[in-house]
């Protein structure tokens, strides 16, 4: 089966073509294009109004790279949500009228669900993780758990990525702030206390932001207070997924989302399934972040598992919860 | 005698130890290789302090915990009583209904002991309840604190629906009996808490 999937929840328009191979997945093309806001964070709008530019043709070049023809597309996915109302509009939108023109089912999934799955479908070894997702908007420890994807800890303010890019913005860094955050920090040298905020397995981080602020406007060193920012939310994001791994029993951990980009957080995670005798799988990046190919992917999952959707259904949710989706396709 | 590790759980093993000829249980916070040591000895420090008071301050006010003997702040250890019990995690599921609403009413009453007087728990999961002799004993109180704000008793309840809902999903009565059990004992207004609950499940992400 060969399956098309749009993922548009926020700052990105991906359009990937993936087959399921003894099932694992096996990338055909993937691509990408991101909405850079001038100045501030993502416009909705703005950012929905980019997707519609680049839609068709990020469809058109996807099946070109891939090397099929629009009639070996099997199926059309794309993400249900949670994300930006304006932005999963337009990615429905195309997936619906593609799916109609090709006649060929449409299948929407949910974004934080796929995030986890690509990991499952591309990297070896990895076969039932605990997910870190770290994205702007997204911060969850997920893993399978009696049926279905449970939220073992999640944040209860903003995201990791959001809260780098809020922190970034007062130093007027441009977006995404996370890799000039990472750089600057390589060079501190020394800790500042921030708030280690951990509530259960659950995290916040306007507290810690508005501290590593105030030492801005103190005048401290911006090495170190990136430093110490990036080693006290770190340290907090890889204690909860730990804490999620002794309450599971799990003995893999997943790393996905924008920010497991960071050398820093990835040697933290790796550090800590290490010592617990446990393996760390990272993605490549391109599936790491926002893309179509995870998209595609847990469509493939789905479908192939005899769930359908018809038009009616494929109405966007923002508050897709990872844990409203009925998970078939595992035991 | 020989330290059998018990447990090792994500920030501390807990060890069968001897002290005084008493079998008991010590709990050492180990140190994070993936964290500074500037994180890393603060918080083992103040964790291991914090919760020893909670645990003292706990026991006075009625609620089951496990007896006190040591507690070394440099090493992070606190030396305490061996309850030999059964985990309600392990058991929850496979009881009656009647006995299981019995077990989660007296949750909720000890709940509700430490929060008339500002202890909030911190990780109130069914891992960290250990019933003996017909008691809930309250463990693990590593993550707690004392705090006078609705919004930390809310807190700290939401944990243990959390809890229920990922472990014990099939039973999806059990936090409202741990209600039920918290309002008859809780000194306060238990309808705000209450309230508060539901504002905190409501402000979660994709509510």
């Amino acid at each position: 089966m060969i399956c098309l999937g749009i993922e548009g929840t926020a700052h990105s328009i991906g359009v990937g073509i993936i087959t399921g191979v003894e099932g694992s997945c096996r990338i055909l093309s993937n691509l990408i294009k991101t909405y850079q806001p001038e100045k501030g964070g993502i416009h909705p709008r703005e950012a929905a109004n980019h997707h519609a530019l680049h839609i068709a043709d990020l469809i058109t070049d996807s099946v070109k790279t891939a090397g099929i023809d629009f009639s070996d597309i099997d199926l059309v996915s794309f993400s249900q949500g949670p994300g930006l109302g304006p932005c999963l509009r337009t990615a429905a939108t195309a997936a619906r009228a593609l799916s109609l023109t090709l006649e060929k089912p449409l299948m929407g999934v949910n974004h934080c669900v796929a995030h986890l799955e690509i990991g499952r479908g591309t990297v070896r070894g990895c076969h039932d993780p605990v997910l870190l997702y770290v994205s702007g908007a997204n911060t969850q420890v997920i893993a399978f758990a009696e049926g279905k994807y449970r939220v073992f800890g999640e944040t209860l303010d903003v995201g990791i990525g959001n809260c780098l890019d809020k922190f970034g913005r007062t130093l007027g860094l441009g977006f995404p702030c996370g890799p000039k955050i990472e750089e600057l920090a390589k060079k501190g040298t020394r800790y500042l206390a921030l708030p280690y905020s951990i509530k259960g397995m659950d995290l916040a981080f306007s507290g810690l932001l508005t501290a590593a602020e105030a030492y801005v406007r103190q005048g401290k060193p911006l090495e170190d207070v990136c430093y110490s920012l990036q080693e006290t939310t770190f340290a907090m994001l890889t204690e909860v997924t730990e804490r999620a791994m002794a309450h599971t029993e799990k003995q893999e951990v997943l790393l996905g989302g924008g920010v497991a980009s960071n050398r820093r957080l990835r040697d933290m995670v790796q550090t800590m399934a290490r010592d617990r005798g446990a393996r760390c799988f990272v993605p490549a990046r391109d599936v790491c972040v926002d893309n179509g190919a995870m998209i595609a992917w847990l469509g493939c999952l789905m479908y192939t598992n005899g769930v359908r959707m018809s038009l009616d259904e494929s109405l966007i949710n923002q508050r897709f919860r990872t844990d409203m989706v009925e998970v078939s396709w595992r035991d | 005698m020989t330290k059998k590790i018990l447990y090792r759980g994500a920030e501390a093993e807990i060890r069968l130890s001897e002290y005084m000829g008493k079998i008991v249980v010590q709990k050492q916070r180990v140190q994070k290789a993936y964290r500074i040591k500037e994180i890393d000895e603060q918080l083992i420090a103040s964790r291991t302090k914090e919760e020893a008071k909670l645990i003292a301050e706990a026991r006075s006010h009625g609620v089951s915990v496990p007896v006190l003997y040591d507690v070394d702040l440099v090493k992070g250890a606190i030396t305490m009583e061996y309850l030999d019990g059964q985990r309600i995690k392990d058991i929850l599921n496979k009881l009656d209904e009647a006995e299981r609403k019995r077990i989660c009413l007296k949750i909720g009453e000890s709940i509700a002991r430490l929060h008339n007087h500002d202890l909030i728990h911190g990780d109130i999961t069914t891992s960290n309840m250990i019933l003996l002799h017909d008691r809930v004993h309250f463990i693990d109180f590593g993550l707690g604190s004392k705090n006078t704000e609705l919004e930390a008793k809310g807190v700290d309840l939401h944990v243990l629906m959390e809890a229920f809902a990922s472990t014990h999903s099939k039973y999806s009565n059990c936090f409202e009996y741990v209600l039920e059990g918290y309002t008859k004992q809780f000194r306060g207004d238990a309808s705000s808490v209450k309230e508060k609950i539901e504002e905190i499940v409501r402000r979660g992400r994709y509510r």
